[in-house]
């Protein structure tokens, strides 16, 4: 195979296989601006994965089994919500909790469902015009799923609402400072609670996306740690969605270059790749210093109490 | 302080040992209930199910050994997480740990040149070392390069599985073991021996004990425990001190991994007599030690009685396997809900409820 054609379907690849951490990352980026770490996120996709793939197969409808995915994200959401905000327990814990969970109840629900192809998966696109062009066209514009334009849409979508509205400072100030948010009127227990919410939405459609187009089954534990990798991934986009979708493609590329490579190298070998990169670029974040680490929302972690210092 | 109601909550800085007994008692409890749905999903009566299990477990030595059995891992695991969890070290990485020591153990039981009466000695020597050192990364990261060690120990879990798999798939795959992906079995002198009529490789056992004793004086009588407990408690007061974090958290994890990988060297000695596929290992023990260490408060001796009831829970879900027909994966779902249930009553421990008094009476405290 030469070079363009090589190069044209590994950046093919790396876009459809980024997309569940797109989306994952893009919540967890929400989540983390209001404060709530997330740990969840294996268990919400988990979620995500096994409720897409058993109502895409009940009625046929991928759609709908995405949209069951957002629903039950957002519900498991909703629980370290609760448990994080309300009763203000530990976050990290809380986000272990869920995912230990999710990870049980997928593997006790899905057993039926084990080792079944779906029958009908979420469209590829071909889009008119643009896919002719030549090298570009393939790359981007042929054999993407919606969720792929739909997630880069997100991310800018995202940022402007992060940085360029009213909304946006609302949920900054909630994660950088929540009593004097809280002062100024903010709701801080609502701000959390949308915010945990929306990010256990989409981290629900990034493991549905998994079920129902990139893998299309269902096999227990078929989320392999993206959950985890996500998390390192918020962290190396510096909580900023547009920085997201770098991070979140090159580690794409690194998933699809772990089966392409296997010629060359132990399959075994390979898969563990996208695992250690994830520790490498937090390493070389960290030789960035303090200088990253101050990006971190000034609240993160610390459930807020009004009337505490 | 906050009213509800008649009810006036007081916040208690640090409740008495009995009702943070009763309370995560009540967590458990309320645990069982909640996961009794399950049951009744299939076609079980939850308390009808819970009984049979109890029956089965207690009902005989053997089946009842069982549960030693599965907790040797859970407390070694544990009583090293108690220990990272005290420093605020976030090792979620006990999994990989454990397979570190599997991986150091099956290598000088099938490769390393040395007198038998050495061999099993020098198994648990590398075994807590290897654990030590896949412990040790993520502390010199964090404490160097500011990583978080929730993500560097949990991807170091994967990287280690995977590289098991190689192992057992590649160079190490047992020339007699045809398709299957294993290692060679272990020589004789590489076997731990079983208490008897059971499964209970008692050395790793006894091991594990004499191991939290230790943890725990270390904690309680030491000056690497005292300055352990300020790093974690208040680290602005320890860097205040002087204290220096990169020695304090090295050993840290060096015994929390170094533990992880004992029970790992425990496994394979114990248990499989080879090296397997990491699902086969450990079935999440790594992970379960999360929540005995939770459990635990912290507390190592503590630790040891939290993980004979995880592995009774472990035997529950073997039993409710072979016998009822009902799937492992409800450890699984019963786990996470147990967390969840704890770490939400701990509300319950740090406020004390009372009834109000007079209406007036504490407006002007609550003020103040």
């Amino acid at each position: 195979m030469d070079f363009a054609s090589w190069l044209i379907s590994t950046v093919s690849r790396a876009l459809a296989f980024g997309v569940p951490l797109l989306w994952g990352t893009l919540g967890e980026i929400y989540a983390e601006r209001a404060g709530v770490v997330n740990l969840g996120v294996e268990g919400m996709m988990i979620l995500g994965a096994f409720m897409a793939f058993a109502v895409s197969q009940s009625t046929g409808h991928p759609g709908l089994g995405l949209f069951c995915a957002a629903l039950i994200g957002g519900v498991a959401a909703l629980l370290h919500a609760f448990v994080t905000v309300t009763i203000r327990a530990n976050q990290y814990v809380s986000g272990l909790a869920l995912s230990m969970f999710g990870l049980g109840l997928a593997g006790l629900l899905g057993r039926g469902w084990e080792g079944k192809p779906l029958g009908n998966t979420l469209p590829t696109l071909t889009i008119p015009g643009l896919s002719r062009i030549p090298v570009l066209g393939p790359m981007l514009f042929q054999d993407q799923t919606i969720l792929t334009y739909l997630g880069i849409f997100l991310a800018v979508v995202l940022w402007l609402l992060l940085f360029r509205t009213r909304w946006g400072l609302a949920i900054r100030s909630v994660g950088e400072n929540p009593s004097t948010a809280d002062s100024l009127g903010i709701n801080v227990t609502l701000v959390r609670y949308l915010c945990v919410f929306f990010g256990g939405l989409l981290a629900g459609v990034g493991g549905g996306y998994l079920s129902v187009a990139y893998r299309p089954a269902w096999t227990e534990g078929m989320t392999a740690g993206m959950g985890w990798i996500v998390i390192a991934l918020t962290i190396f986009a510096a909580w900023d969605p547009l920085q997201a979708l770098w991070g979140a493609f090159f580690f794409g590329a690194l998933y699809h270059l772990s089966y392409r490579l296997q010629a060359y190298l132990a399959p075994e070998l390979l898969k563990l790749m996208p695992y250690l990169f994830a520790i490498v670029v937090l390493a070389i974040s960290g030789l960035g210093g303090a200088r990253w680490r101050r990006r971190a929302p000034g609240a993160l972690g610390l459930p807020y109490v009004r009337g505490e210092r | 302080m906050r009213r509800l109601g008649p009810f006036v909550f007081e916040p208690r800085l640090s409740p008495p040992r009995y009702i943070v007994f009763g309370v995560s008692v009540l967590a458990v409890v309320v645990a069982l209930l909640a996961a009794a749905p399950v049951f009744l999903g299939y076609g079980q009566n939850p308390w009808q199910a819970y009984a049979a299990i109890g029956r089965g477990i207690f009902g005989s030595w053997p089946s009842f050994s069982e549960v030693l059995r599965r907790a040797i891992p859970l407390i070694l695991c544990g009583v090293g997480l108690t220990l990272a969890f005290r420093a605020q070290f976030w090792n979620i990485g006990a999994e990989g740990q454990l397979l570190a020591g599997a991986v150091a153990a099956t290598g000088v039981a099938l490769f390393l040149r040395v007198p038998e009466g050495l061999r099993l000695p020098l198994m648990f020597l590398f075994g807590f070392l290897a654990g030590a050192f896949w412990g040790l990364i993520p502390a010199l990261l964090r404490v160097k390069l500011g990583v978080n060690d929730v993500i560097s120990t949990l991807m170091l879990n994967y990287v280690m599985a995977y590289i098991v798999e190689w192992l057992v798939h590649g160079p190490w795959k047992g020339p007699t073991m045809r398709g299957f992906a294993y290692t060679d079995a272990f020589p004789l002198a590489a076997r731990l021996s079983f208490l008897p009529a059971t499964r209970v490789h008692w050395v790793t056992l006894v091991l594990g004990v004499v191991m939290a004793v230790l943890i725990a004086l270390l904690l309680a009588r030491t000056r690497l425990g005292y300055e352990i407990r300020v790093v974690g408690q208040n680290p602005d007061a320890a860097r205040y001190a002087g204290i220096n974090f990169t020695v304090v958290l090295s050993l840290v994890m060096i015994l929390s991994g170094g533990l992880a990988g004992l029970a790992g060297v425990g496994e394979v000695a114990g248990i499989h007599w080879r090296l397997r596929s990491p699902s086969h290992i450990s079935m999440n023990y790594g992970y379960t030690a999360i929540i005995v260490a939770w459990l635990a408060r912290g507390n190592p001796l503590a630790a040891i009685f939290t993980a004979l009831l995880f592995g009774l829970f472990f035997a529950a879900g073997d039993y409710m396997k072979t016998t009822l027909g009902l799937p492992f994966q409800i450890t699984g779902v019963f786990n996470g809900l147990i967390l969840f249930f704890l770490i939400g009553f701990d509300l319950l421990m740090f406020w004390r409820v009372r009834l109000a008094r007079k209406e007036g009476a504490w407006i002007s405290q609550a003020g103040s």
